[in-house]
């Protein structure tokens, strides 16, 4: 699977975290390597080794919008858990996801640079700052 | 799903007539539709391109209901027909704004549910639906919280219709499908879910309190049938899933992909087959307590819990359950059960199973032999990594007034025709 040679291809995109309090995320493959083991140990079940999800049941993370589009909106779904009846990319999933907020912001940032660029995805990567963010506001 | 009492129409369709084995004039397909079968039988895509097909009834004259998951262009449920007598479909119609699972065929009705509701339509006597538009509600407000939302049915000959409400959870934790999340106790989920529920199949407008709670402890269940011979509901329960992903430290992903079993349920009126409390081990045949009631994988639990019937691998989904009637196949099949697996998801990082329809012997009511792979091939020629792979996947099971079987797939929405062709 050439997942980890797409994600090395974005990693120059990285973005300099807002907060000078966050920790610096460094311009490297590092977090996409992370975001892959961390990927296979929370996400890999429900989501699969290629991103296509489980027809009916568990949403794909290929080439959607809920992945590619707003981060805010995606980095509220680790946080919050997701369970609505929404249709994506034609399709309706019924299993609920559970709420990812155990995980630390490095660690959802790590998770969503990975999904962001797999799969055949390419979007920028997600800082631990920009997760911090909207932890911050959900409370 | 039905078995219907012959007619003078049906028995035109093959040359052979009802009782005779290997009877079928049906042509397979020359690849016996990507199908592998035991020596003797053939197969036919009869449709392809339906939509998501889950269950299906075929009517006394060979004419098909199925169910879709979501309506297409308003229509949840498609009338299939053959003018001609080549097996293929060649007129299809479609009524019933509404998506959903279940469809069965019995007496002067077609029974079809949404995830909430069973509606029901009177047939004519071609068993043709006389008024689409205008169906009757049996039932309505059956739970649907999404997770395991199908509602599957089945009749009794005494007037009473089964209906599965799935549970809305894993495995009853406190956070659902949450590492380390302890399980409530009670399960307050089994109040209303988790089970299967008994109407009368002829009142309408029944809610919960109409009904009864016939079985509990049943995590969900999509294919289920009633066995004539024994007078008794049969069903498939799909176990529970990541036992590594929420207990990580008490199980591997190796335990997590092999347990516990899916498995078949012989109920009576009050079965508990132990769901959330237990999960069955099919390695030690033995109740295990659920991690998240205190279990460890070692300790056992569920004393007063039903034994499952037959324990099958883990995850496969079983989604269509068969009990053949016919005499087309030949006598190791009749009375016999076939079970039609979707095929699993949660056995990663190893490939997934199932994908396929298997046949259990049965005498007397109970299991006479070991289970056995019947149609294979749904999925494709490679190894299904993800479920996404699969090219079909296998649904719900119906037979025919000949006695052929009928295979939906939910996938590519084809429906399949298994015929016994040997002289």
């Amino acid at each position: 699977m050439p997942l980890l040679i797409a994600g090395l291809c974005v990693t120059a995109q990285v973005k300099k975290p807002a907060k000078p309090a966050a920790k610096p995320v460094a311009a490297s493959a590092a977090p996409i390597a992370r975001g892959k083991a961390l990927y296979r140990q929370y996400c890999i079940s429900c989501h699969q080794e290629n991103g296509s999800g489980v027809p009916r049941m568990n949403p794909p993370l290929i080439k959607t919008e809920y992945v590619l589009g707003d981060k805010t909106r995606l980095i509220g779904i680790l946080l919050n858990g997701f369970n609505e009846d929404v249709e994506i990319n034609g399709d309706y999933y019924s299993n609920p996801m559970p709420s990812q907020a155990a995980l630390k912001d490095q660690e959802i940032a790590d998770i969503l640079s990975y999904v962001r660029n797999s799969f055949g995805n390419k979007a920028s990567t997600v800082s631990a700052a920009e997760v911090t963010t909207v932890r911050g506001a959900k409370k | 799903m039905s078995v219907i009492a012959m007619t003078t129409i049906t028995s035109s369709v093959f040359a052979g007539g009802p009782d005779k084995p290997g009877a079928a004039v049906v042509k397979p397909d020359a690849d016996n539709a990507g199908l592998k079968l035991p020596a003797g039988f053939g197969a036919l895509k009869v449709a392809d391109g339906l939509g998501r097909t889950r269950h299906i009834a075929v009517t006394s004259n060979g004419s098909i209901y199925v169910k879709l998951d979501r309506a297409k262009n308003n229509n949840g449920i498609l009338f299939l027909q053959d003018t001609n007598g080549d097996g293929k479909v060649d007129k299809q119609s479609g009524f019933g704004n509404y998506g959903g699972t279940g469809i069965y065929v019995k007496g002067d009705y077609l029974y079809a549910t949404s995830n909430e509701n069973i509606y029901r339509y009177k047939l004519d006597a071609q068993q043709q639906v006389t008024d689409p538009a205008n169906p009757e509600t049996v039932v309505s407000g059956l739970l649907d919280r999404r997770q395991h939302e199908s509602k599957s049915i089945v009749l009794d000959d005494a007037g009473n219709i089964y209906v599965n409400v799935g549970a809305y959870s894993n495995s009853c934790q406190t956070q659902d499908r949450t590492q380390g999340s302890p399980g409530m106790q009670p399960c307050p989920v089994l109040d209303s879910a988790g089970g299967i529920w008994q109407f009368k199949a002829d009142k309408l407008n029944q809610t919960y309190g109409d009904g009864v709670r016939y079985a509990t402890g049943l995590r969900n269940v999509v294919g289920l049938d009633w066995n004539k011979r024994q007078n008794q509901l049969f069903v498939m329960q799909h176990g529970r899933d990541q036992l590594h992903d929420l207990f990580p430290s008490l199980y591997t992903e190796k335990q997590s992909a092999d347990l516990p079993a899916e498995c078949m349920y012989a109920l009576k009126q009050g079965s508990d087959c132990g769901w959330p409390y237990i999960y069955y081990d099919p390695f030690t045949n033995k109740k295990m307590l659920a991690p998240e009631y205190g279990g460890d994988g070692k300790k056992t639990g569920g004393e007063t819990a039903e034994n499952p019937v037959v324990a099958f691998p883990a995850h496969m989904a079983p989604n269509g359950l068969l009990f053949y009637t016919g005499t087309q196949f030949p006598e190791k099949y009749r009375n016999g059960a076939f079970i039609a697996f979707h095929g699993s998801w949660n056995r990663s990082p190893e490939n997934q199973a199932g994908y396929y329809v298997v046949f259990v012997p049965f005498k007397d009511g109970k299991p006479s032999g070991k289970w056995e792979v019947f149609a294979d091939g749904f999925a494709g020629p490679g190894p299904v990594k993800s479920p996404g792979d699969a090219k079909h996947r296998p649904c719900g099971l119906a037979q025919g007034s000949d006695g052929s079987l009928y295979v939906t797939d939910d996938a590519k929405g084809t429906v399949y025709r298994i015929v016994y062709n040997a002289k």
